[in-house]
C-alpha cells in the first residue's frame, strides 16, 4: 500500500483514517466546549444560507416559514464548518501544486463536450434535486455516510445504499457508453 | 467570531485539507465510484469510519459524548436518498466536497453549490407538504444498528473491519 499518489496526494486509506481521528476529536472537543456533541455534516449549512440570502430580500417570509424557524437560520458550528472546507482545501492544494482552474471536468466533457453552460446547467440542476433529497434524507455523504456510519445508525445504512445504488443508476443512463 | 465559529472553522480546515490530500473533491473521483472505475472515495469514507466507529462508540459507551442517529424515517430516508443518488450523479459533487473542489479551483463546483442552496430554499417551501405526506409514513425514530438487532457493537464493529478490509483487498486487486 502506497503511502503516497503519483501526483503528491496522499493514499486515500491514510487520509481516510486521519480524517477518522478528527471525527473522534471533533465530537469531543464540540461536547466539552459546546456543551453538545456534534457530528461531522454539511447540508444543513445549505439550508441557513438560503435562509440568510432569502432574510435579506424577504425577511418576513422567513421568519414565517416552518422550515427555517426549526433549522434556526444563523451561522453556527457546521457553518464555519463547511467554510473551514473551502480554507483547507485551498491550502493543501496550493502546497502540493494540485490547485488547477478547471471549468469543464475531463469525464464530462466526455460526454457531453467543452461548453461551461451545459456543464453549469448540469450541476445548478442536479444540485436542486440532490439537496431536496437531502433535506428529506436528513443528511448527505458527510452526515449520513461519515457520521451516521460511525455510530452505526440504520438510517446511514440505507441511506448510503439508496445514495449510491440510485447514483450508479443515473451515473450509468448519464455518462454510460451508448451502444451504436 | 464566537468558540462555537471558530472551533467549526478549525475543524472545517483540516477536513478540507484531508479531502484534498485524499484527492476526494474531483467530479472525475465522484463519478468515477458511480461507473464503478475508481473507487477512490469508498477507500477514503471507509477507512475514516473504521477508525471514526471505534473512537465515537468507545466514548459514548464512557458516556463522555451523546450519539447523534438521524431518523431512520423510511419514506424520507429512501425517497430522499434516492433524489439525492440522483442529483449527485449529474452534479458530481456533493455539500461538503462542493465547497472544498472550488478551493482547489475547480470552480464550476460554484454552480453546484447554487443549485443547492436553490434546492434548500425549495425545500424550505415544500416542507408543509413533506410534512403530511413522505414524512408521516412510517418514522422508526432515531436508531443504531446494535440496539435494533440487538448485538453489541463490539461484535459489530471487528465483522464490519474484516469485511471492509476483504473489501479493499478486491478494490486494490482489481485495480479499483
Amino acid at each position: 500500500m502506497k503511502g503516497k499518489t503519483g501526483d503528491g496526494g496522499w493514499s486515500p486509506y491514510l487520509a481516510g483514517a486521519f480524517l477518522g481521528l478528527l471525527a473522534i476529536a471533533s465530537v469531543y472537543a464540540t461536547t466539552r466546549w459546546l456543551g453538545k456533541t456534534s457530528y461531522l455534516g454539511a447540508s444543513t449549512t445549505f439550508v441557513r444560507a438560503a435562509g440568510l440570502l432569502e432574510r435579506a430580500v424577504a425577511p418576513d417570509r422567513v421568519a414565517k416559514n416552518e422550515y427555517f424557524t426549526k433549522e434556526k437560520v444563523r451561522v453556527d458550528w457546521q457553518f464555519m464548518l463547511v467554510l473551514g472546507i473551502f480554507l483547507g482545501a485551498l491550502v493543501a492544494s496550493a502546497t502540493d501544486r494540485s490547485l488547477k482552474l478547471e471549468s469543464v471536468p475531463p469525464t464530462w466533457e466526455k460526454r457531453f463536450g467543452p461548453s461551461v453552460g451545459k456543464r453549469a446547467s448540469g450541476a445548478f440542476l442536479g444540485g436542486i434535486v440532490a439537496m431536496v433529497g437531502a433535506r428529506l434524507a436528513d443528511g448527505c455523504p458527510s452526515g449520513h455516510g461519515l457520521s451516521g456510519m460511525m455510530q452505526l445508525s440504520v438510517s446511514a445504512f440505507v441511506a448510503l445504499a439508496m445514495f449510491f445504488g440510485v447514483g450508479v443508476f443515473v451515473a450509468a443512463l448519464v455518462y454510460g457508453r451508448r451502444s451504436p | 467570531m464566537t468558540t462555537e465559529q471558530w472551533l467549526g472553522l478549525a475543524t472545517g480546515v483540516l477536513f478540507g485539507f484531508l479531502l484534498q490530500k485524499g484527492r476526494v473533491l474531483r467530479f472525475d473521483k465522484q463519478i468515477g465510484a458511480m461507473l464503478l472505475k475508481d473507487m477512490t472515495i469508498f477507500k477514503f469514507m471507509l477507512s475514516s469510519i473504521l477508525v471514526g466507529m471505534v473512537g465515537i462508540t468507545l466514548l459514548r459507551d464512557a458516556g463522555i459524548v451523546t450519539s447523534g442517529h438521524k431518523s431512520m424515517n423510511l419514506g424520507a430516508v429512501l425517497l430522499g436518498g434516492a433524489l439525492f443518488g440522483g442529483g449527485w450523479a449529474v452534479m458530481g459533487f456533493c455539500p461538503g466536497t462542493s465547497i472544498g473542489a472550488v478551493g482547489e479551483g475547480r470552480w464550476h463546483a460554484v454552480f453546484a453549490i447554487a443549485g443547492m442552496v436553490a434546492g434548500a430554499a425549495l425545500y424550505a417551501e415544500l416542507y408543509p407538504f413533506f410534512k403530511t405526506t413522505v414524512l408521516a409514513w412510517k418514522d422508526y425514530g432515531k436508531i443504531g444498528l446494535p440496539e435494533t438487532v440487538g448485538i453489541s457493537p463490539w461484535v459489530i464493529i471487528p465483522v464490519f473491519w474484516a469485511v471492509t478490509i476483504l473489501v479493499f483487498y478486491w478494490f486494490e486487486k482489481k485495480g479499483l
